[in-house]
């Protein structure tokens, strides 16, 4: 079995720990990270927005120098929490559509609702809900925290 | 004749500045665009003089604000401002997009919509990276504000600059009438934001294994800057132009930083001042030769309050076509014949419009779409809704705030 767990910013640590709890010790694990191409583009592309300016770019290491190695070292946290060999991938890009294809011939995605904490569609954000309508294998969908009870549904009036 | 020759140089100077073509870079298209068009006597000499002399000032004021902010830059103020904010976060996304909102509002005011753009964003998106949060609502906040934050100051926007002097008003009235407006942009963009990102904003601590040191903050610099603020409302009390105070600012920076020479020119950015004045005397061309003629029929008269919302709505649609400054220097002598209110509300328009692209422009939009087709870089469609959340609603809401504060002020 091949299992790709997202590992994403906010909601890692859930989606790590039901790895660890649900999947049999002889899966193969990916544990993925994409960083967005787009956020770091209007960081650090100004001059694109601002006519006829040619700002020097600022000192310091590049932005995606800084993304880069944030994202090596979540990873690595990620595969301390795990506890068990897996493998780490570092992407970057359209998010959604990474995730699509670093999943393409695994057998179970893992990914975590990065929504607002009631239950209903809006606990789970646009990119998330890209990558759980189109994944190309199970899905494993996990609250990042306790799940929210049930009467966080609003009932429909005729059964108030 | 002299119409069209005018709008085609105008066209290319704009194409140059979009596409920047590396065998025809911006400047030269205007300087050089400029040149023609008195070569060929579609603009007199003395025309052409009048622009300049008519520029000169706010160009000069343009490059001594460009050199504080750098100073500030080099004096560490920026960074500073990125532990301040990763601090005050407390490890929780909402709190860090206040901090992100307090440091753009600030630094778009007082340093300029291009400091935030150049200097402060990549700041931010560092802050959030470093914090382990996901940097999106933070770098779209970065974004919009140094937009729709740039109404408050003169010094605030290029678009302000070129205004001001247009406008016959004090540095201090300028802001005053333009703080409620300010506030009110300020309102909308956070109601907005954090309801878009709701789901992004409410996940407790980031977890970051770093720890942050306290920031020293550059008292240096920041006093330079609170006394060039503070010479600029005093400038127009005892009659100088307040040019000389931030060229007095930018000097004592300098003395201070000591930057290289070439990196002093460099942080002035002689290409874009050169285009400035290029694009400004193209721009008169094309409007003594019909555009003025044709901006005046699109536009109302009066500063009555659905006048001014007309204007602003125009002028928000023209900078949204071009960009915003060439948007200023079409719209702004067609409207300062009806006083300070019209111009105000132009400023409006292009400076809280453009949010509607990241990239300020349809046509620079255009052109990213058409280079890079298939580069996913290039998808914001995200953004986009964000504009259309905050844009119209920003355009009505600071307008009527503008015309209200013109009736009590």
């Amino acid at each position: 079995m091949r299992a790709v767990v997202w590992i994403s910013e906010d909601t890692w640590e859930a989606c790590v720990d039901e790895a660890r709890a649900l999947l049999p010790e002889t899966a193969e694990v990916t544990l993925l990270h994409v960083a967005p191409s787009d956020v770091e583009d209007i960081a650090s592309r100004p001059g694109a927005r601002l006519l006829g300016r040619h700002p020097p770019p600022p000192p310091g290491p590049p932005l995606r120098e800084i993304a880069e190695e944030e994202a090596q070292a979540l990873l690595a946290e990620a595969l301390a929490r795990l506890a068990r060999p897996a493998r780490t991938v570092a992407r970057r890009g359209k998010i959604e559509r990474e995730v699509l294809e670093a999943s393409a011939g695994a057998d179970l995605l893992i990914l975590a609702r990065d929504g607002e904490a009631r239950l209903g569609p809006k606990s789970i954000g646009p990119r998330t809900r890209f990558a759980l309508d189109h994944a190309p294998c199970q899905v494993l969908l996990v609250w990042p925290e306790q799940p929210p009870g049930i009467e966080s549904v609003p009932l429909p009036p005729h059964l108030r | 004749m002299s119409e069209v020759v005018s709008l085609v140089v105008l066209a290319a100077c704009l194409a140059a500045a979009v596409a920047r073509p590396s065998w025809a870079p911006d400047w030269a298209v205007a300087a050089g665009g400029a040149a023609v068009l008195v070569a060929v006597g579609i603009l007199s000499f003395a025309g052409a003089r009048a622009a300049l002399r008519e520029l000169g000032p706010t160009v000069g004021f343009l490059a001594a604000l460009l050199v504080l902010a750098d100073g500030c830059r080099r004096a560490g103020l920026f960074d500073a401002l990125g532990a301040w904010m990763a601090l005050g976060s407390r490890g929780r996304p909402s709190r860090l997009l206040a901090m992100v909102f307090l440091a753009a509002a600030g630094t778009t005011a007082v340093l300029s919509l291009d400091a935030t753009v150049v200097l402060l964003t990549p700041i931010v998106f560092a802050t959030a990276a470093r914090l382990r949060t996901n940097a999106r609502p933070h770098v779209y906040a970065c974004s919009h504000l140094a937009n729709s934050a740039s109404l408050l100051l003169p010094v605030s926007n290029l678009t302000n600059l070129l205004a001001f002097r247009a406008s016959g008003l004090s540095f201090a009235r300028f802001g005053g009438l333009m703080a409620l407006p300010w506030l009110v942009a300020l309102a909308i963009e956070w109601v907005v934001l954090r309801r878009s990102f709701a789901g992004d904003l409410q996940r407790s601590a980031p977890r970051s294994t770093r720890t942050v040191e306290r920031p020293e903050l550059p008292t240096f610099a920041l006093a330079v800057v609170g006394l060039t603020l503070a010479g600029f409302v005093l400038s127009s009390l005892i009659g100088i132009a307040p040019v000389w105070v931030a060229a007095a600012g930018a000097l004592v920076m300098v003395a201070r930083e000591r930057p290289a020479p070439k990196e002093l020119v460099l942080a002035a950015e002689p290409t874009f001042l050169v285009f400035v004045l290029g694009l400004g005397v193209v721009v008169r061309a094309a409007g003594d030769h019909g555009l003025s003629t044709a901006v005046d029929a699109l536009l109302p008269h009066g500063t009555a309050l659905p006048a001014l919302l007309l204007v602003a709505v125009v002028s928000a649609a023209v900078a949204n076509l071009l960009n915003n400054l060439p948007a200023t220097l079409i719209i702004l002598p067609v409207v300062a014949v009806s006083g300070p209110a019209a111009v105000l509300a132009m400023l409006v328009g292009v400076n809280v419009g453009p949010n509607l692209t990241y990239v300020g422009s349809l046509a620079t939009l255009l052109w990213r779409r058409i280079v890079h087709a298939h580069d996913e870089e290039t998808d914001m469609g995200e953004f986009t809704r964000l504009g259309l959340l905050t844009v119209p609603a920003a355009l009505v809401a600071c307008t009527a705030a503008l015309w209200l504060a013109l009736q009590v002020l």
